[in-house]
């Protein structure tokens, strides 16, 4: 078992240093000298040199790669050329909230993703299986940030002044605000990688609000994720539930069903036990798989739900060229992606017994 | 015991009509619900695009000086005082009819989706053949590389390549096709494999083929089908990811007449003029389904398990 965690995670650190090496070789092809772009176009060759002293630019390209990976492993991204704070600092600011958005949609996704899809796969060929089936795949091809504003204007517009009111921005209503842990629990400031953990789960405010005990921050926080959280879950929604439907149609032809019902089971245990139970592989994949999907969707929809997260300081990063920000977001994002992969790999081995015997 | 003798009635027996796997495949194709309202949605789009220049009242880039900024739609038949000026979906918030934004964006849109996949497939293809062909130590590195991009979610090293790039829609279009070649290798690749050491292609080599004759004419008709699914599903998620990067601003410059760009454009307009926002993305939403039904179709037609035509 050990052997088999062993092997995946070895197989893993080959993509870590693909994924740092492709955004530091993106960052070299950057057009235009770094020094003029971060010094702008009045700097002066003595500045430059400087520049490229302070920032080591002048080494070999292997020795800065090298550099550059030491570098992300003790947390540090450099800094922000446009605001001259510590990239980590921005990231630990902004991740959280994308964090949130993600793991909301994909709760949202999944749950009602499997429930369609079982309910498609057992009405087979019924209304609801046709009707199902048809908003999956009018699902997979909407746009993520119209589908936000369609939201947005739906229930924080048309249903106005209804219960069905919903925020449609922000991450807290005005007014309500939310002390860093270290605040709340009279720690002092803490430095490390023990300090960056804590300043993430204090920006997290779902997480924050939760542990202490915070319930009335905690409903508004939850309130506020509402929406931005149905936008981003709906295409993985629907693949999911399509997969939910082949994957357990195929199941329930299996002469193994056939005998579970043979010998007079109910159909309750037959589905859920005997037929659901191995579906689950290939669903857990498209869960993990559509989590970059869903990421990228956190990204594209806080632009719309003016939701503090990496979208926002992403774009405006990209249009300020602030790239070690750029960078920083690509590694990290990507770096959770393929540690959730890893982790449904793993997972694998706990639904198919006979995968960790290979 | 009499016996009665019966009639023998022949019944014509059902005429075995022999058809090649393609005509079988076109058959399955054009009975194919989706495929059938994937084809009917592509083919309106299609015409629409082409006779773009005819279709739009108005011209989709300059400002119409009469009209008034978000003015709601007004069509005549369903009750708009016919003394008004008709604009079919409104006026957009730079004072141009969105009715022919939107008929030029159709053009756009199919471009930008058949241009990237089109890059994509031939890049992806050389890639996978001469992966899968020369093998060793070449094979590893391109099909690392391939893997190493899979790890990035491929909208967001697309918008990381848009950073290095500059926005713009030329290099969001370069982004996307460079993000969705590693799809294409891994099939090119797979497809090679399989054909590689089977008898006619060993004899084909013994012919004297080259290896690029025995790529064209054996191997590319064998990786066709998957290719030719992947590809319609892929001008999909090309044509949404565009939009993307233009609603971000980081795609198609104004004025444009993108779908993803005018949605940008008018997302602060979403509570007084909700009808510039709402029309935009059923047009992206009907391109990307089209494409999306048309892929499963192909899917379900071109595969050789499904021997019975029903």
């Amino acid at each position: 078992m050990s052997q088999f965690f062993l092997r995946r995670f070895l197989l893993f650190l080959p993509v870590l240093f693909g994924i740092t090496f492709v955004t530091f070789a993106l960052a070299r092809l950057l057009p235009g000298d770094p020094c003029l772009i971060a010094l702008g176009e009045r700097a002066t060759e003595e500045q430059c040199n400087a520049f490229r002293e302070r920032f080591g630019l002048n080494d070999p390209i292997l020795v800065q790669f090298f550099r550059y990976v030491g570098d992300i492993a003790h947390g540090d991204f450099g800094e922000s050329i446009r605001n001259k704070r510590p990239v980590m600092d921005i990231v630990l600011e902004r991740l959280p909230m994308t964090i949130e958005v993600t793991i909301g949609a994909m709760i949202f996704s999944t749950f009602f993703g499997i429930l369609l899809g079982l309910i498609s796969a057992l009405r087979r060929n019924t209304a609801v299986d046709v009707v199902t089936m048809m908003g999956a795949n009018i699902g997979v091809s909407m746009p993520v940030f119209w589908l936000g504003l369609m939201l947005a204007y739906v229930f924080a517009l048309a249903l106005k002044d209804t219960p069905f009111w919903i925020p449609p921005s922000g991450r807290l209503s005005s007014g309500v605000t939310i002390p860093p842990l270290t605040e709340t629990f009279h720690w002092k400031q803490m430095g490390g990688p023990l300090g960056m953990i804590v300043t993430f789960a204090s920006n997290m405010v779902t997480f924050n609000a939760l542990i202490t005990g915070n319930f009335k921050v905690l409903r508004d926080a939850l309130w506020h994720l509402v929406l931005p959280c149905i936008a981003v879950g709906t295409i993985p929604l629907s693949i999911i539930a399509r997969m939910t439907r082949s994957s357990l149609l195929e199941v329930l032809g299996l002469d193994y069903v056939r005998t579970a019902r043979a010998k007079g089971l109910r159909e309750r245990v037959v589905v859920l036990k005997h037929a659901f139970r191995n579906a689950m592989l290939p669903i857990v994949t498209v869960v993990g798989l559509s989590v970059g999907g869903l990421l990228s969707g956190a990204v594209l929809t806080e632009t719309v739900f003016a939701l503090p997260g990496v979208g926002t300081q992403l774009v405006s990063a990209i249009l300020a060229r602030d790239y070690p920000v750029v960078q920083a977001f690509t590694v990290v994002i990507a770096i959770i992606f393929v540690l959730v992969n890893l982790a449904v790999d793993m997972s694998y081995s706990y639904l198919d017994p006979r995968i960790r015997l290979q | 015991m009499s016996t009665s003798t019966v009639p023998l009635k022949l019944e014509p027996v059902a005429t075995v009509v022999s058809r090649t796997p393609f005509q079988n495949a076109l058959r399955r194709f054009t009975r194919h619900r989706s495929a059938q309202v994937g084809m009917a949605i592509l083919g309106f789009l299609i015409l629409v695009a082409i006779f773009a220049p005819v279709l739009a009242p108005y011209d989709p880039i300059k400002p119409i000086r009469e009209a008034k900024r978000r003015s709601p739609p007004c069509v005549h038949v369903l009750g708009c005082a016919s003394d008004k000026p008709q604009y079919v979906f409104g006026i957009d918030s730079n004072q141009r009819d969105l009715l022919s934004r939107i008929i030029y964006g159709s053009r756009l849109s199919l471009e930008i989706g058949v241009s990237t996949v089109s890059f994509a497939i031939i890049i992806g293809v050389i890639l996978g053949a001469v992966s899968g062909y020369v093998g060793g130590w070449t094979d590893n590195i391109i099909m690392r590389f391939m893997d190493v991009l899979l790890a990035f979610p491929s909208l967001l090293l697309a918008i990381a390549i848009v950073a290095v790039l500059g926005p713009g829609l030329i290099n969001a279009l370069i982004a996307i096709a460079f993000v969705s070649i590693p799809v294409y290798a891994r099939l090119m690749r797979a497809s090679v494999l399989q054909v590689k050491d089977q008898d006619f292609v060993s004899a084909s080599r013994a012919l004297g083929s080259s290896p690029i004759g025995i790529l064209v004419s054996h191997v590319l008709p064998n990786a066709l089908t998957p290719l030719i699914v992947q590809a319609t599903l892929g001008i999909a998620s090309a044509i949404l990811d565009a939009a993307a990067l233009s609603f971000l601003g980081l795609g198609a410059p104004p004025p444009t007449p993108e779908w993803g760009l005018m949605l940008g454009e008018e997302r602060n307009s979403v509570f007084n003029a909700p009808y510039l926002v709402f029309i935009p993305g059923i047009a992206i939403m009907l391109t990307v389904l089209a494409f999306n039904l048309l892929g499963d179709g192909l899917r379900d037609a071109l595969d050789p398990r499904q021997v019975n035509v029903k």
